[in-house]
Protein backbone atom coordinates (compact mmCIF):
# COMPACT_ATOMS: atom_id res chain seq x y z
CA UNK A 1 0.00 0.00 0.00
CA UNK A 2 2.82 2.40 0.43
CA UNK A 3 4.41 1.59 -2.94
CA UNK A 4 5.43 4.60 -4.76
CA UNK A 5 3.13 4.83 -7.81
CA UNK A 6 4.73 8.32 -8.82
CA UNK A 7 2.44 8.55 -11.86
CA UNK A 8 -0.58 7.78 -9.85
CA UNK A 9 -0.68 10.59 -7.31
CA UNK A 10 -1.90 13.60 -8.19
CA UNK A 11 0.10 16.96 -7.28
CA UNK A 12 -2.86 17.73 -5.07
CA UNK A 13 -2.51 14.32 -3.32
CA UNK A 14 1.48 15.19 -2.33
CA UNK A 15 2.24 16.33 1.00
CA UNK A 16 2.27 20.23 1.47
CA UNK A 17 5.24 20.49 3.56
CA UNK A 18 7.93 18.32 1.10
CA UNK A 19 6.03 18.20 -2.39
CA UNK A 20 7.72 15.14 -2.75
CA UNK A 21 5.69 12.42 -0.86
CA UNK A 22 2.13 11.30 -0.93
CA UNK A 23 0.43 13.06 1.54
CA UNK A 24 -1.05 10.65 4.73
CA UNK A 25 -2.95 12.39 7.06
CA UNK A 26 -4.74 16.23 7.47
CA UNK A 27 -3.55 18.21 10.38
CA UNK A 28 -6.88 19.37 12.06
CA UNK A 29 -5.03 22.38 13.50
CA UNK A 30 -4.55 23.85 10.31
CA UNK A 31 -5.87 21.31 7.68
CA UNK A 32 -2.30 20.97 6.04
CA UNK A 33 -1.80 17.93 4.43
CA UNK A 34 1.50 16.10 4.95
CA UNK A 35 3.30 12.93 4.53
CA UNK A 36 4.70 10.67 7.05
CA UNK A 37 8.42 12.03 7.75
CA UNK A 38 7.28 15.94 7.55
CA UNK A 39 4.20 14.68 9.95
CA UNK A 40 6.98 13.21 12.46
CA UNK A 41 9.11 16.11 12.29
CA UNK A 42 6.22 18.47 12.43
CA UNK A 43 4.94 17.01 15.52
CA UNK A 44 7.89 16.52 17.17
CA UNK A 45 8.88 19.84 16.59
CA UNK A 46 5.85 21.44 17.36
CA UNK A 47 6.39 19.54 21.25
CA UNK A 48 9.87 20.62 21.40
CA UNK A 49 8.67 24.65 20.65
CA UNK A 50 6.35 24.43 23.43
CA UNK A 51 8.79 22.66 25.88
CA UNK A 52 11.20 25.83 25.41
CA UNK A 53 8.78 28.49 25.06
CA UNK A 54 7.06 27.40 28.69
CA UNK A 55 10.62 26.61 30.01
CA UNK A 56 9.43 23.16 31.31
CA UNK A 57 12.47 21.97 31.83
CA UNK A 58 15.98 22.68 32.83
CA UNK A 59 19.61 20.44 31.99
CA UNK A 60 20.09 18.16 34.95
CA UNK A 61 16.25 17.73 35.67
CA UNK A 62 14.98 14.47 36.99
CA UNK A 63 11.28 14.56 35.75
CA UNK A 64 9.26 11.53 36.13
CA UNK A 65 6.46 10.68 33.31
CA UNK A 66 3.00 9.72 34.33
CA UNK A 67 2.46 6.27 32.18
CA UNK A 68 -0.73 4.53 32.35
CA UNK A 69 0.39 2.03 29.32
CA UNK A 70 -2.23 3.98 27.11
CA UNK A 71 -1.50 6.26 24.13
CA UNK A 72 -1.01 9.44 25.79
CA UNK A 73 1.64 8.50 28.07
CA UNK A 74 3.62 5.92 25.82
CA UNK A 75 3.23 8.90 22.95
CA UNK A 76 4.90 11.47 25.71
CA UNK A 77 7.40 8.64 26.24
CA UNK A 78 8.66 7.88 23.04
CA UNK A 79 8.85 11.68 22.02
CA UNK A 80 10.67 13.31 25.41
CA UNK A 81 12.82 10.21 25.17
CA UNK A 82 12.99 11.58 21.30
CA UNK A 83 13.88 15.52 21.83
CA UNK A 84 15.87 14.91 24.65
CA UNK A 85 18.46 12.89 22.50
CA UNK A 86 17.73 15.56 19.60
CA UNK A 87 18.27 18.83 21.50
CA UNK A 88 20.47 17.43 24.21
CA UNK A 89 18.20 18.78 26.77
CA UNK A 90 20.26 16.87 29.74
CA UNK A 91 17.24 15.30 31.20
CA UNK A 92 16.88 11.98 33.11
CA UNK A 93 13.52 10.66 32.19
CA UNK A 94 11.71 7.90 34.89
CA UNK A 95 8.48 6.27 33.83
CA UNK A 96 6.16 6.54 37.39
CA UNK A 97 3.22 3.94 37.18
CA UNK A 98 0.40 4.13 39.37
CA UNK A 99 -1.46 0.63 40.28
CA UNK A 100 -4.94 1.62 41.17
CA UNK A 101 -5.95 -2.15 41.42
CA UNK A 102 -8.49 -2.43 38.94
CA UNK A 103 -8.63 -6.02 37.79
CA UNK A 104 -8.86 -6.90 34.28
CA UNK A 105 -7.84 -3.36 33.05
CA UNK A 106 -4.81 -1.56 35.15
CA UNK A 107 -3.10 -5.16 35.46
CA UNK A 108 -3.05 -5.52 31.67
CA UNK A 109 -1.99 -1.82 30.65
CA UNK A 110 0.69 -2.61 33.59
CA UNK A 111 2.21 -4.89 31.27
CA UNK A 112 2.13 -2.64 28.41
CA UNK A 113 4.52 0.18 30.55
CA UNK A 114 6.85 -2.83 31.45
CA UNK A 115 7.03 -3.39 27.82
CA UNK A 116 7.55 0.68 27.59
CA UNK A 117 10.57 0.53 30.14
CA UNK A 118 12.57 -2.30 28.00
CA UNK A 119 11.83 -0.14 24.82
CA UNK A 120 12.57 2.91 25.92
CA UNK A 121 15.10 2.34 28.54
CA UNK A 122 14.05 3.96 31.76
CA UNK A 123 13.12 2.99 34.71
CA UNK A 124 9.80 2.22 35.95
CA UNK A 125 8.49 2.34 39.26
CA UNK A 126 4.94 1.49 40.31
CA UNK A 127 3.35 2.86 43.34
CA UNK A 128 0.36 0.69 44.27
CA UNK A 129 -3.22 2.29 45.52
CA UNK A 130 -2.75 -1.25 47.96
CA UNK A 131 0.76 -0.22 49.25
CA UNK A 132 0.02 3.50 49.87
CA UNK A 133 -3.66 3.04 51.63
CA UNK A 134 -4.04 -0.47 51.67
CA UNK A 135 -7.12 -0.40 49.56
CA UNK A 136 -7.86 -1.06 46.03
CA UNK A 137 -10.25 0.62 43.47
CA UNK A 138 -12.00 -2.75 42.97
CA UNK A 139 -12.44 -2.72 47.03
CA UNK A 140 -13.34 0.89 47.10
CA UNK A 141 -16.09 0.72 44.52
CA UNK A 142 -17.65 -2.01 46.39
CA UNK A 143 -17.70 -0.51 49.44
CA UNK A 144 -18.81 3.07 47.66
CA UNK A 145 -20.32 2.32 44.85
CA UNK A 146 -19.27 2.69 40.89
CA UNK A 147 -20.42 6.33 40.46
CA UNK A 148 -18.26 7.71 43.31
CA UNK A 149 -15.33 5.72 41.88
CA UNK A 150 -13.65 8.37 39.63
CA UNK A 151 -13.71 11.00 42.43
CA UNK A 152 -11.91 9.05 45.06
CA UNK A 153 -9.78 7.68 41.93
CA UNK A 154 -8.97 11.01 41.32
CA UNK A 155 -7.64 12.08 44.36
CA UNK A 156 -5.66 8.49 45.54
CA UNK A 157 -3.93 8.77 42.38
CA UNK A 158 -2.46 12.75 42.86
CA UNK A 159 -1.23 12.18 45.43
CA UNK A 160 0.07 8.49 44.71
CA UNK A 161 1.52 10.37 42.13
CA UNK A 162 3.24 12.97 44.03
CA UNK A 163 4.22 10.25 46.61
CA UNK A 164 5.93 8.17 43.73
CA UNK A 165 7.56 11.54 42.37
CA UNK A 166 9.16 12.13 46.29
CA UNK A 167 10.38 8.47 46.41
CA UNK A 168 12.29 8.62 43.40
CA UNK A 169 13.64 12.19 44.48
CA UNK A 170 11.52 13.87 41.29
CA UNK A 171 9.87 17.18 42.11
CA UNK A 172 8.30 17.25 38.09
CA UNK A 173 6.06 14.91 36.81
CA UNK A 174 4.56 15.85 33.20
CA UNK A 175 1.40 13.79 32.21
CA UNK A 176 -0.03 13.03 28.96
CA UNK A 177 -2.68 15.31 29.14
CA UNK A 178 -3.33 16.79 25.17
CA UNK A 179 -5.16 19.58 23.83
CA UNK A 180 -8.62 17.67 23.23
CA UNK A 181 -8.65 16.76 26.91
CA UNK A 182 -7.66 20.70 27.82
CA UNK A 183 -10.57 21.92 25.73
CA UNK A 184 -12.56 19.51 27.34
CA UNK A 185 -11.52 20.78 30.66
CA UNK A 186 -12.36 24.16 29.86
CA UNK A 187 -15.73 23.55 28.50
CA UNK A 188 -16.87 21.36 31.27
CA UNK A 189 -15.62 24.38 33.84
CA UNK A 190 -17.63 26.61 31.78
CA UNK A 191 -20.66 24.65 31.56
CA UNK A 192 -20.56 24.19 35.64
CA UNK A 193 -19.73 27.50 36.28
CA UNK A 194 -16.82 26.80 37.59
CA UNK A 195 -14.92 29.74 37.44
CA UNK A 196 -12.23 29.38 40.03
CA UNK A 197 -10.97 26.07 37.99
CA UNK A 198 -11.61 27.85 34.78
CA UNK A 199 -9.09 30.10 34.97
CA UNK A 200 -6.03 27.83 35.68
CA UNK A 201 -7.55 24.78 33.27
CA UNK A 202 -5.30 25.92 30.62
CA UNK A 203 -1.61 26.52 33.08
CA UNK A 204 0.28 24.50 31.05
CA UNK A 205 2.59 23.60 34.70
CA UNK A 206 0.61 23.73 37.48
CA UNK A 207 1.27 22.72 41.53
CA UNK A 208 -1.63 22.38 43.69
CA UNK A 209 -1.53 23.61 47.54
CA UNK A 210 0.36 21.51 49.71
CA UNK A 211 2.55 19.66 46.93
CA UNK A 212 5.68 20.43 46.57
CA UNK A 213 5.84 18.69 43.01
CA UNK A 214 4.94 20.60 40.03
CA UNK A 215 3.01 18.98 36.83
CA UNK A 216 2.96 19.99 33.38
CA UNK A 217 1.62 19.09 30.09
CA UNK A 218 3.73 19.22 27.44
CA UNK A 219 1.11 17.82 25.05
CA UNK A 220 -0.66 20.76 25.75
CA UNK A 221 -1.22 21.73 22.01
CA UNK A 222 -1.45 18.40 20.66
CA UNK A 223 -4.62 17.02 18.91
CA UNK A 224 -5.25 13.56 20.08
CA UNK A 225 -5.27 12.99 16.58
CA UNK A 226 -2.30 13.43 15.77
CA UNK A 227 -1.35 11.60 18.94
CA UNK A 228 -3.09 8.45 17.53
CA UNK A 229 -1.71 8.52 14.33
CA UNK A 230 2.37 9.13 15.32
CA UNK A 231 1.11 5.98 17.62
CA UNK A 232 0.06 3.97 14.83
CA UNK A 233 2.48 5.19 11.85
CA UNK A 234 5.25 4.61 14.31
CA UNK A 235 3.88 1.14 15.23
CA UNK A 236 4.05 2.19 19.07
CA UNK A 237 3.33 -0.41 21.86
CA UNK A 238 -0.10 1.14 23.51
CA UNK A 239 -2.69 -0.49 25.51
CA UNK A 240 -6.65 0.51 24.86
CA UNK A 241 -9.06 -0.69 26.96
CA UNK A 242 -11.70 1.34 28.87
CA UNK A 243 -11.50 1.82 32.47
CA UNK A 244 -13.99 -0.77 33.93
CA UNK A 245 -15.23 2.08 35.78
CA UNK A 246 -16.51 4.51 33.12
CA UNK A 247 -16.01 8.01 33.34
CA UNK A 248 -18.27 10.22 34.93
CA UNK A 249 -21.37 10.87 32.75
CA UNK A 250 -20.58 14.61 32.50
CA UNK A 251 -17.65 14.38 31.34
CA UNK A 252 -18.21 11.57 28.63
CA UNK A 253 -21.31 14.44 27.45
CA UNK A 254 -18.99 17.15 27.19
CA UNK A 255 -16.40 15.06 25.22
CA UNK A 256 -18.87 13.84 22.70
CA UNK A 257 -20.00 17.27 22.17
CA UNK A 258 -16.37 18.54 21.62
CA UNK A 259 -15.71 15.73 19.18
CA UNK A 260 -19.07 16.60 17.14
CA UNK A 261 -17.93 20.39 17.45
CA UNK A 262 -14.40 19.35 15.85
CA UNK A 263 -15.90 16.95 13.37
CA UNK A 264 -17.57 20.68 11.72
CA UNK A 265 -14.82 22.76 12.47
CA UNK A 266 -11.37 21.02 13.28
CA UNK A 267 -9.58 24.32 15.07
CA UNK A 268 -12.25 24.49 17.78
CA UNK A 269 -9.90 22.55 19.88
CA UNK A 270 -7.04 25.24 19.46
CA UNK A 271 -9.71 27.96 19.85
CA UNK A 272 -11.23 26.68 23.13
CA UNK A 273 -7.57 26.34 24.52
CA UNK A 274 -6.90 29.75 23.41
CA UNK A 275 -10.18 31.41 24.57
CA UNK A 276 -9.69 29.63 28.29
CA UNK A 277 -5.49 31.32 27.78
CA UNK A 278 -7.22 34.74 27.04
CA UNK A 279 -10.05 34.59 29.54
CA UNK A 280 -9.68 37.13 32.20
CA UNK A 281 -12.81 36.89 34.58
CA UNK A 282 -13.79 39.56 37.17
CA UNK A 283 -11.69 40.23 40.39
CA UNK A 284 -13.43 38.28 42.57
CA UNK A 285 -14.70 40.49 45.70
CA UNK A 286 -11.53 40.79 48.34
CA UNK A 287 -12.36 38.18 51.06
CA UNK A 288 -12.98 39.55 54.23
CA UNK A 289 -11.85 36.97 57.06
CA UNK A 290 -12.43 38.68 60.32
CA UNK A 291 -9.97 36.21 62.33
CA UNK A 292 -11.54 36.41 65.87
CA UNK A 293 -10.24 36.64 68.87
CA UNK A 294 -7.31 38.26 68.08
CA UNK A 295 -5.63 41.88 67.86
CA UNK A 296 -8.20 44.57 65.97
CA UNK A 297 -5.21 45.42 63.39
CA UNK A 298 -4.80 42.45 61.74
CA UNK A 299 -8.53 41.22 61.76
CA UNK A 300 -7.85 41.55 57.68
CA UNK A 301 -6.48 39.01 56.28
CA UNK A 302 -6.41 39.69 52.04
CA UNK A 303 -7.44 37.09 50.06
CA UNK A 304 -6.79 37.58 45.94
CA UNK A 305 -7.45 35.10 43.56
CA UNK A 306 -4.14 35.46 41.73
CA UNK A 307 -3.93 34.99 37.49
CA UNK A 308 -3.03 31.64 37.74
CA UNK A 309 -6.01 30.70 40.05
CA UNK A 310 -4.26 29.99 43.05
CA UNK A 311 -5.81 31.69 45.51
CA UNK A 312 -4.32 32.84 49.27
CA UNK A 313 -0.61 32.96 49.40
CA UNK A 314 -1.32 32.44 52.94
CA UNK A 315 -1.78 29.12 52.65
CA UNK A 316 0.90 28.64 50.91
CA UNK A 317 3.12 30.06 53.32
CA UNK A 318 1.68 27.47 55.40
CA UNK A 319 2.56 24.63 53.00
CA UNK A 320 6.22 25.85 53.51
CA UNK A 321 6.36 26.00 57.06
CA UNK A 322 5.90 21.79 56.33
CA UNK A 323 2.23 21.37 57.61
CA UNK A 324 1.52 17.81 57.30
CA UNK A 325 -1.46 15.62 57.08
CA UNK A 326 -2.22 14.53 61.42
CA UNK A 327 -3.06 10.67 59.62
CA UNK A 328 -0.85 10.08 57.11
CA UNK A 329 2.22 12.84 57.75
CA UNK A 330 2.07 13.46 53.74
CA UNK A 331 2.35 17.11 53.42
CA UNK A 332 -0.91 18.95 53.26
CA UNK A 333 -2.47 22.42 53.61
CA UNK A 334 -5.17 20.88 55.71
CA UNK A 335 -5.36 19.32 58.88
CA UNK A 336 -6.25 15.95 57.30
CA UNK A 337 -5.18 15.47 53.64
CA UNK A 338 -8.15 15.06 51.28
CA UNK A 339 -7.27 10.82 50.76
CA UNK A 340 -7.40 10.84 54.52
CA UNK A 341 -10.66 12.41 54.22
CA UNK A 342 -11.98 10.12 51.63
CA UNK A 343 -10.91 6.97 52.80
CA UNK A 344 -11.99 7.50 56.87
CA UNK A 345 -15.01 7.90 55.55
CA UNK A 346 -14.73 4.19 53.21
CA UNK A 347 -13.58 2.78 56.76
CA UNK A 348 -16.43 4.20 58.51
CA UNK A 349 -18.68 3.14 55.89
CA UNK A 350 -17.18 -0.60 55.71
CA UNK A 351 -17.28 -0.95 59.51
CA UNK A 352 -21.07 -0.10 59.87
CA UNK A 353 -21.40 -2.59 56.78
CA UNK A 354 -19.67 -5.77 58.35
CA UNK A 355 -18.97 -5.15 61.84
CA UNK A 356 -21.17 -4.17 64.54
CA UNK A 357 -20.56 -2.44 67.45
CA UNK A 358 -16.63 -1.26 65.81
CA UNK A 359 -16.43 2.16 65.77
CA UNK A 360 -14.15 3.75 62.83
CA UNK A 361 -10.62 4.43 64.30
CA UNK A 362 -7.38 3.50 62.14
CA UNK A 363 -7.31 1.08 60.59
CA UNK A 364 -10.92 -0.48 60.75
CA UNK A 365 -10.87 -1.64 56.98
CA UNK A 366 -7.67 -3.76 57.18
CA UNK A 367 -8.89 -5.11 60.40
CA UNK A 368 -12.25 -6.30 59.01
CA UNK A 369 -10.37 -7.81 55.71
CA UNK A 370 -8.00 -9.38 58.03
CA UNK A 371 -11.37 -11.15 60.19
CA UNK A 372 -12.87 -11.61 56.98
CA UNK A 373 -9.70 -14.04 55.55
CA UNK A 374 -9.35 -15.71 59.45
CA UNK A 375 -10.65 -19.45 59.06
CA UNK A 376 -11.18 -21.50 61.52
CA UNK B 1 -19.19 -11.80 -8.03
CA UNK B 2 -18.30 -9.23 -4.67
CA UNK B 3 -14.42 -8.54 -3.47
CA UNK B 4 -12.94 -8.67 -0.06
CA UNK B 5 -11.88 -5.62 1.93
CA UNK B 6 -10.36 -6.16 5.29
CA UNK B 7 -11.38 -4.28 8.57
CA UNK B 8 -9.45 -3.27 11.30
CA UNK B 9 -10.91 -2.37 15.11
CA UNK B 10 -8.25 -0.49 16.90
CA UNK B 11 -8.28 1.49 20.06
CA UNK B 12 -10.57 -0.48 22.57
CA UNK B 13 -13.04 -0.40 19.26
CA UNK B 14 -12.89 -4.23 18.79
CA UNK B 15 -15.26 -4.46 21.73
CA UNK B 16 -18.29 -4.10 19.21
CA UNK B 17 -17.16 -6.65 17.50
CA UNK B 18 -16.25 -9.62 19.68
CA UNK B 19 -12.87 -8.54 20.64
CA UNK B 20 -11.65 -9.17 17.26
CA UNK B 21 -9.51 -6.97 15.73
CA UNK B 22 -9.07 -7.51 11.60
CA UNK B 23 -11.90 -8.79 9.79
CA UNK B 24 -11.80 -9.69 6.29
CA UNK B 25 -14.75 -8.67 4.72
CA UNK B 26 -16.48 -10.19 1.58
CA UNK B 27 -18.38 -6.82 -0.80
CA UNK B 28 -21.12 -8.15 -2.30
CA UNK B 29 -21.30 -5.64 -5.25
CA UNK B 30 -19.16 -5.23 -8.17
CA UNK B 31 -15.38 -3.49 -7.70
CA UNK B 32 -15.98 0.49 -8.65
CA UNK B 33 -19.71 0.54 -7.40
CA UNK B 34 -19.04 0.34 -3.76
CA UNK B 35 -17.91 3.52 -1.48
CA UNK B 36 -17.53 4.09 2.19
CA UNK B 37 -20.89 4.33 2.63
CA UNK B 38 -22.31 0.73 1.80
CA UNK B 39 -18.88 -0.32 3.47
CA UNK B 40 -20.26 1.24 6.64
CA UNK B 41 -23.52 -0.48 6.53
CA UNK B 42 -21.92 -3.95 5.57
CA UNK B 43 -20.19 -3.64 8.82
CA UNK B 44 -22.93 -2.64 10.95
CA UNK B 45 -24.71 -5.79 9.37
CA UNK B 46 -22.00 -8.48 9.30
CA UNK B 47 -19.40 -7.26 11.82
CA UNK B 48 -20.75 -5.73 15.13
CA UNK B 49 -22.06 -7.99 17.35
CA UNK B 50 -24.76 -6.37 19.26
CA UNK B 51 -26.91 -4.02 17.55
CA UNK B 52 -27.14 -2.31 20.70
CA UNK B 53 -23.71 -1.29 20.02
CA UNK B 54 -24.02 0.33 16.49
CA UNK B 55 -24.32 3.16 17.84
CA UNK B 56 -20.55 3.39 19.21
CA UNK B 57 -19.57 3.16 15.95
CA UNK B 58 -22.09 5.32 14.09
CA UNK B 59 -23.83 8.59 14.51
CA UNK B 60 -25.58 10.29 11.78
CA UNK B 61 -25.20 7.90 9.26
CA UNK B 62 -21.61 8.09 9.07
CA UNK B 63 -18.96 7.11 11.35
CA UNK B 64 -18.76 8.62 14.84
CA UNK B 65 -16.90 11.66 15.62
CA UNK B 66 -13.40 10.64 17.85
CA UNK B 67 -13.37 7.59 15.57
CA UNK B 68 -10.43 7.94 13.21
CA UNK B 69 -10.94 6.61 9.95
CA UNK B 70 -7.35 5.59 7.72
CA UNK B 71 -8.05 4.05 3.94
CA UNK B 72 -4.48 1.80 3.35
CA UNK B 73 -3.17 3.66 6.34
CA UNK B 74 -3.98 7.18 4.60
CA UNK B 75 -6.16 9.48 6.38
CA UNK B 76 -9.57 8.87 5.05
CA UNK B 77 -10.15 12.92 4.78
CA UNK B 78 -8.05 12.93 2.08
CA UNK B 79 -9.37 9.94 0.21
CA UNK B 80 -13.08 11.52 0.22
CA UNK B 81 -14.26 9.96 3.32
CA UNK B 82 -17.34 8.34 2.57
CA UNK B 83 -17.32 8.77 -1.02
CA UNK B 84 -14.15 6.58 -1.58
CA UNK B 85 -14.96 4.33 -3.81
CA UNK B 86 -13.48 0.66 -2.54
CA UNK B 87 -11.30 -1.66 -4.33
CA UNK B 88 -10.31 -5.20 -4.06
CA UNK B 89 -7.81 -5.64 -0.68
CA UNK B 90 -7.94 -1.97 0.98
CA UNK B 91 -7.73 -2.15 4.24
CA UNK B 92 -9.57 0.44 6.59
CA UNK B 93 -8.52 1.23 9.87
CA UNK B 94 -10.94 2.22 12.57
CA UNK B 95 -9.19 3.68 15.70
CA UNK B 96 -11.64 4.80 18.72
CA UNK B 97 -9.76 7.90 20.29
CA UNK B 98 -12.14 8.19 23.02
CA UNK B 99 -10.97 6.66 25.56
CA UNK B 100 -8.36 7.76 28.09
CA UNK B 101 -4.96 7.71 27.69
Amino acid sequence: MTEISAKKVKVSALCELCHARKAVMKRPKNLQKLCKDCFYKVFETEIHNTIVDAKLFSPGDKVAIGASGGKDSTVLASVLKTLNERYDYGLILVLLSIDEGIKGYRDDSLATVKRNQVQYEMPLEIISYRDLYNWTMDEIVSCAGIRSSCTYCGVLRRQALDRGAAKLGINHVVTGHNADDMAETVLMNLLRGDTARLEKSCAIITQSAGSPIKRSKPFKYTYQKEIVLYAHYKKLDYFSTECTYAPEAFRGTARELLKSLESIRPSCIMDIIYSGEHLVLAPKKKKITTSYKTNKKKTHTENEVNADGSVSLGRKKQFEDGNRCEKCGYLSSNRICKACMLLAGLEMNRAKVSIDNNTAVDGAAVLTRTLEQLSF
Amino acid sequence: MGFKVKVEFLGGLDVISNKVREHSLKVPLEEGEATVKDLIELITKSIIADPKDIPVFIEDDTVRPGILVLINDTDWELEGMEEYVLESGDVFTFTSTLHGG
